[in-house]
């Protein structure tokens, strides 16, 4: 194998790591953006769980760790959906509330937790499962069949997604409600319960993007360790047009921005490494200057 | 004093009460001792005159600036979530002026930095205005993105060009002597203080005594309505509340630089940008009311900063006050709304309408 594929071959595998969380977390935000609801407090969700992905790892292995993410998720699109949903209040300024309270939370409890100075904490974390066979092919072989298990899941959830959204009466309903809440309301969908459940959904996923980020990538907790990628996901929902094939693409997309630096490192290239910390934002902003005139939002978005 | 004057403070006493509340179940929840960590917390706010100055005050002014950004851009429906980034891209220009100052004028030094800082804030703001008018893209996303820009910014500049000059350390030389805010004898605190309460008294002349203000307020609560009318232009309007805004965000990242730190380094705000969002919606964008929930904010920070001290709380856990606080007055809006015209309340004030 030559050094070029071996470094492209690397590049591929990195950016579908990195790209996972964002994936699961975009996943999730896409379907409450589908039924009107823009919630800002995907990051938050994010945050809670992956602090709850370490105290349950910590506390009872890799998977109960992925079961308490998800909960701690759910409950932080809960407090969202009281607020913005069952209340109305502006759902922009709810999201932002929330994510200002993870960060407090999540901040307290692993100082309380793990002690002050954070000392580098070692989690049990979730190994790569290679498919025998089909990880050999080269170049692709490692980036889509030798990957944690968490991204396997990932990768099935956008065809399900998919059929949820456009093949089931409930996706119908979703959609429907995302374009008029009263249109669907009047032909008798529950809209605030739809509403409602879709949140909690994509607080679920938020949280499992938590966990992700936690159990098969950085292998430890700190705060603030989302560092945006909540938003970042938001971007991705508006540059893959609301639909789960373009949030996948846009999710490789960042992915693959993140993983560059890897690339260009291993090319021997001297560059200040900020310039790649800023490069996934530089992108969600070109993106969505590129993306928001053709593509059309929920017609009731955020209403 | 009629009902509707008495409101906001009923609401904000609400507001305040309920962060508190949560403060105090969740420590003790967490195995703290409640009475020691608030009485902490008062203790580092207001327990001496060094307190009420030094920390207190000095953490207001920050505030009360990026405050009064945050509410005049709120006040036309734009919402910027980015004050923090601005913060920092006025705190570096400050920073770089400041260290190319020295031997000149005083007054001269001073109005080069601040203004320097202000400018920056402009332009870092420029990027979603433009993206807003020109591709629609939501001011709320692309501000909020600009943040993290913002802080890796900082993180390069400490080392790299504005590094000290031994090239140990992650955070700039000193800045100039003349470039440097006066302090009150004895105390950390600064005539920013000044600063700001001046600003906060021409924005409130500003908003209710002139055509800005009035067509900041036509444009936040209907921008369609507004611009049917014809009489108003509204992207100019929402361009210059969001290009001010940055202004003042910058600004208060020069006055951070000239009055208090002298110095450009990584986690300079404690996230001031962020808290400035619960400042002025706590004082329902009201200028003089950004004066008060501004200096109560500070004594937040500060009292915070004394928890952690005495208490062993982290200081980040004031965060989740802050939270409380700006839902619980998202809650009292919605409920005041209903109670004025039920109906209609299905149309909120069209603040995300680009």
């Amino acid at each position: 194998m030559s050094e070029s594929t071996v470094i492209l071959t690397g590049f591929l595998a990195a950016a579908v790591r990195i790209s996972t969380p964002l994936l699961l977390a975009a996943t999730g935000e896409m379907i409450n953006e589908r039924a009107g609801v823009i919630n800002l407090g995907v990051e938050g969700a994010m945050l809670a769980g992956a602090l709850a992905s370490a105290v349950g790892a910590a506390a009872g292995g890799p998977w109960a760790g992925v079961g308490l993410a998800i909960l701690a998720g759910v409950a932080v699109a809960g407090l969202f959906s009281m607020v913005a949903i069952l209340a109305r209040a502006d759902q922009i300024i709810t999201g932002t509330a929330v994510t200002l309270a993870s960060v407090g939370l999540t901040g307290t409890i692993y100082r309380r937790a793990f002690g002050a100075a954070g000392p580098g904490l070692s989690l049990p974390t979730l190994g790569s499962i290679p498919i025998p066979g089909l990880k050999d092919i080269p170049v692709l072989g490692p980036a889509l069949f030798d990957q944690p298990s968490l991204t396997y899941i990932a990768w099935l959830l956008v065809p399900l997604a998919w059929w949820f959204l456009f093949r089931s009466w409930w996706g119908l309903a979703l959609r429907a409600t995302g374009e008029s809440g009263d249109a669907a309301r009047a032909s008798g969908v529950p809209v605030r319960r739809v509403q409602t459940l879709a949140t909690l959904a994509g607080g679920a996923l938020s949280g499992l993007a938590g966990a992700t980020l936690v159990l098969a990538q950085v292998g430890t907790f700190a705060e603030k360790m989302t560092a945006g990628r909540g938003f970042i996901a938001i971007a991705i929902v508006v540059l893959g047009r609301w639909h789960p094939a373009g949030v996948l693409v846009a999710a490789l997309l960042f992915g693959g921005a993140s993983a560059l630096q890897f690339a260009l490192q291993a090319m021997g290239l001297a560059v200040p490494y900020q310039l790649f910390l800023v490069m996934p934002y530089g992108l969600a902003l070109l993106a969505l200057a590129g993306a928001v005139g053709k593509a059309r939002a929920p017609a009731g978005l955020g209403k | 004093m009629n009902g509707s004057r008495l409101r906001p403070l009923v609401t904000a006493g609400l507001a305040l009460g309920s962060g508190f509340l949560v403060l105090a179940v969740g420590l003790t929840v967490a195995g703290y001792d409640p009475g020691l960590a608030l009485g902490a917390l008062w203790r580092g706010a207001f327990g001496s005159w060094y307190a009420l100055t030094s920390a207190t005050l000095v953490r207001a002014v920050p505030l009360i600036v990026l405050g009064l950004g945050v509410a005049l851009a709120f006040r036309a429906g734009a919402l910027n979530i980015g004050a923090e980034g601005q913060f920092y891209a006025g705190a570096i220009a400050a920073t770089w002026v400041g260290l190319h100052v020295a031997g000149w004028p005083t007054p001269l030094a001073i109005g080069s930095v601040l203004l320097s800082a202000a400018v920056a804030g402009v332009l870092w703001i420029a990027v979603p205005v433009f993206l807003k008018i020109r591709f629609g893209v939501l001011e709320v996303i692309s501000t909020l993105l600009l943040n993290f820009v913002a802080e890796a910014a900082v993180s390069y500049a400490v080392t790299g060009p504005l590094q000290e000059a031994r090239g140990v350390y992650p955070q700039s030389d000193a800045i100039a002597e003349v470039a440097r805010l006066p302090v009150l004898g004895g105390t950390r605190l600064h005539i920013g203080i000044v600063l700001a309460i001046v600003l906060a008294l021409v924005l409130r002349v500003v908003f209710v005594r002139t055509r800005i203000g009035f067509r900041l307020r036509a444009v936040g609560l209907g921008p369609r309505a507004a611009r049917v009318s014809g009489r108003i232009p509204v992207t100019r309007v929402l361009a210059a509340a969001l290009l001010w805004s940055g202004a003042f965000a910058g600004l208060g990242g020069g006055v951070e630089i000239s009055g208090v730190s002298y110095a450009l380094f990584q986690n300079l705000s404690p996230g001031y940008g962020f808290t400035a969002i619960a400042v002025a919606l706590l004082a329902r964008l009201n200028p003089v009311g950004v004066l008060a929930t501004g200096l109560l904010f500070g004594a937040l920070e500060a009292g915070a900063q004394g928890m952690q001290r005495e208490a062993g709380v982290p200081a980040v856990a004031v965060s989740v006050v802050e939270a409380v606080i700006i839902l619980v007055v998202l809650l009292a809006d919605v409920l005041a709304r209903r109670r004025v015209a039920a109906p209609i309340a299905d149309a909120p004030a069209d603040a995300r309408a680009s």
